[in-house]
């Protein structure tokens, strides 16, 4: 793969809504790279379409117009198996609700990925022990979603993303279900996992969290509005630090 | 289909759902018991019918007098007809007739003793040939037999039951003389008849002798019969035939209904067979419709179990499940609950069936309900296919649950 290739490249993306007689124009032409190991949040106001767009990246959802290429992967119309060995295998995918499936321990949650893998039982539940401890829940491998925390539960789900070793991480608002303290803990742990090279994208609403990533991207209107990078994010990081204060 | 880690992926979703396993389970089961003590009853009706017909042969014709009802040819109506040894050999000439016999019947009125043991038994009074009407069993000794008929020989076959009444502490009958009527006979033969105890209850004597001994001239009550090998359409001729011959012999009006009776066990058993043909039909039918609402049954709950399950499904298809996968995952699961179930049911059904089946009174025209093993056996494995069908609509709407849809929070 050459340096400069993206792992997401999007152009003049257009997406609608149709129910019924009405049809809801959501994204409206978007235009985005991003390169391998990038750190991105997306923000906007609430039905800006910023899930719309992720679902759309995670190849949960199809997109009407224009072309979207994944780590090099032409991703247009395709069977529904083929986009499933895509997710299995370049995206791992957090949620806000967490999606942990609850009758399913800790460990079997994290090594659900691996079972559509075909991996043996044995090394799958291996390798979950590993990510678990990673995320510091080795303790907590026996326990069901609902015997956890929010911020356990969201660790988990990391690790569950983490396990199949993807390309990119798609996060849809992670830390919107938890407190203040739980998601900076949620963020250092992405942080982390960015640090070993893989993309990240999450959707936040909050300016703090978005701080702590390297770059800012801004829908409104179905189109991108901004594009703040690197230092410029470092300079909202002292905004949302005056603001505080 | 048979990978270990697709049934403990099963497994633990069955353990975590215990009460809808249940229901689904019970449900078939239910289906299933209902349908094997419907194919066992059916059974048990048809066995019981059987029965009833196994004391006799069904291939002989009963031909008995009557009384006239309409005038003809100078009979006044009221006039009651009367057979003869002659209506017998008339009758015996008949084509297809491969045996016949005349029957007088002299009922319980007749003090039958031997020593200080007397009993009131029925009297038949036959030729050789009746034994196969009575499809009687030889158990001792013989039957009548023709020359008992040429000479008058003063000679009794007895029923098992007489036998028992007559002689006691285990003394043989063969030989003894026994008295009938206050006339001696000689005891030549012991029977057993499927008929039952009440056509055990009998004594048989020739005719020509009861005619000698008891003064009844030629004269002979009934004559039975038998056409070996005719089909239903023979015999109904041979029916209208001998109404033809003795309306002409005893000048009545051929279609008199009064004046002559004669049952076809052909015939008669021809009808039976036939509705049986139909109890069959019926219960296949029924059993039938209980599969398929069985079917629908599982279906639905399938589908209830789809629809709880859409959040899961999405969540798995988002980590790469694909929708073989999932298929595979309800289809596996509902084809494993009504094996399961339907199996259980099958088992509990036979046992069921067993015990109504030994604690049962003794019921005309039903015996020994049953079900074969073959038909358990295809049971056991259209449960199977009626899984897969069962499973295959809600299948097919799990794999094609949209993931966006699935994952959106409510
Ligand atoms: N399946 C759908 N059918 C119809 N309209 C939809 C559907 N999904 C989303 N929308 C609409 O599309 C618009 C964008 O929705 P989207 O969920 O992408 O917004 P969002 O930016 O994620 O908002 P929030 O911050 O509240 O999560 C909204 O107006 C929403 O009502
Ligand atoms: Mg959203």
């Amino acid at each position: 793969m050459l340096q400069t290739e993206n792992m997401i490249h999007l152009r003049g993306l257009h997406k609608s809504y149709v129910t019924g007689s009405n049809s809801l124009h959501v994204l409206k032409g978007i235009d985005l790279h991003i390169a391998p190991g990038e750190f991105v949040s997306i923000m906007g106001s609430s039905g800006s379409g910023k899930s719309t767009l992720l679902n759309i990246l995670g190849i949960l959802d199809n997109y009407d117009q224009g072309q979207y290429t994944l780590a090099g992967n032409p991703i247009v119309k395709m069977s529904e198996t083929k986009a499933a060995a895509f997710r299995n295998q370049l995206i791992g995918f957090v949620f806000q609700s967490f999606n942990l499936i609850s009758f399913k321990n800790a460990l079997e949650n994290v090594a659900l990925p691996l079972y559509y893998q075909k991996i043996s039982r044995r090394k799958r539940n291996q390798m979950a022990m590993e990510y678990l401890d990673r995320m510091g829940l080795a303790d907590w491998a026996n326990h069901m979603p609902n015997e956890l925390s929010g911020g356990q539960k969201q660790r988990i789900a990391i690790a569950r993303a983490l396990i199949s070793k993807p390309k990119v991480i798609l996060a849809d608002e992670p830390t919107g279900a938890l407190d203040t303290q739980t998601s900076y803990e949620v963020m250092d742990i992405l942080k982390e996992v960015n640090a070993q090279g893989i993309t990240i994208l999450i959707v936040t609403h909050e300016h703090d969290i978005a701080a702590m990533t390297n770059r800012i991207i801004r829908l409104r209107d179905g189109v991108i509005a901004e594009d703040i990078r690197n230092g410029e994010v470092k300079k909202i990081k002292e905004m949302a630090f005056a603001a505080a204060i | 289909m048979f990978d270990l880690d697709k049934w403990q992926e099963i497994f633990s979703t069955i353990r975590q759902n215990k009460l809808r396993t249940f229901l689904t389970a019970f449900s078939v089961a239910w289906g299933i018991i209902m349908l094997v003590i419907l194919l066992g009853s059916g059974y048990g009706l048809e066995n019981g019918v059987r029965k009833e017909f196994e004391g006799d042969a069904v291939n002989y014709l009963s031909i008995n007098p009557g009384m006239t009802s309409v005038a003809h040819k100078g009979t006044k109506p009221g006039t009651p007809i009367r057979f003869t040894n002659d209506d017998r050999d008339l009758l015996a000439r008949m084509p297809g007739v491969t045996a016949s016999s005349a029957r007088t019947r002299i009922f319980g009125n007749g003090i039958i003793s031997y020593k200080n043991e007397y009993g009131a038994f029925d009297i038949f009074c036959c030729h050789p040939e009746y034994a196969q009407v009575e499809s009687l069993v030889m158990t001792q000794g013989r039957y009548l037999n023709h020359s008992d008929i040429e000479n008058t020989r003063k000679v009794v076959a007895l029923g098992r039951i007489v036998a028992e009444a007559l002689f006691k502490n285990g003394e043989d009958p063969l030989g003894k003389y026994i008295k009938v009527n206050d006339v001696l006979f000689k005891v030549v033969g012991v029977f057993d008849d499927p008929g039952g105890d009440r056509d055990m209850s009998r004594i048989y004597i020739p005719i020509s002798t009861a005619q000698k001994a008891f003064n009844r001239g030629n004269s002979i009550n009934n004559v039975c019969v038998v056409m070996d090998g005719a089909t239903v359409e023979q015999s109904r001729q041979a029916e209208e035939a001998i109404k033809q011959n003795l309306s002409q012999r005893h000048h009545f009006d051929p279609n008199d209904t009064r004046a002559l009776f004669v049952f076809n066990t052909i015939n008669e058993y021809q009808r039976f067979m036939s509705l049986f043909a139909g109890i069959r039909t019926f219960i296949w039918i029924i059993g039938i419709g209980t599969i398929i609402a069985g079917i629908v049954g599982v279906s639905n709950i399938m589908m209830i179990v789809v629809k709880e399950r859409t959040k899961e499904i999405g969540i798995r298809k988002s980590l790469g499940a694909t929708p073989a996968s999932i298929v595979g995952l309800i289809l596996q699961e509902s084809v494993l609950i009504t094996a399961f179930a339907g199996y259980s049911g099958l088992v509990i059904g036979v046992v069921l069936l067993e015990l109504v089946g030994n604690n049962m009174p003794n019921v005309d025209y039903f015996a020994n309900p049953e079900i074969k093993l073959d038909v358990a056996l295809s049971a056991t494995l259209l449960l199977i296919v009626s899984g897969v069908v069962a499973g295959f609509v809600p299948a097919r709407r799990a794999a094609s649950v949209k993931p966006v849809e699935a994952l959106r929070d409510e």
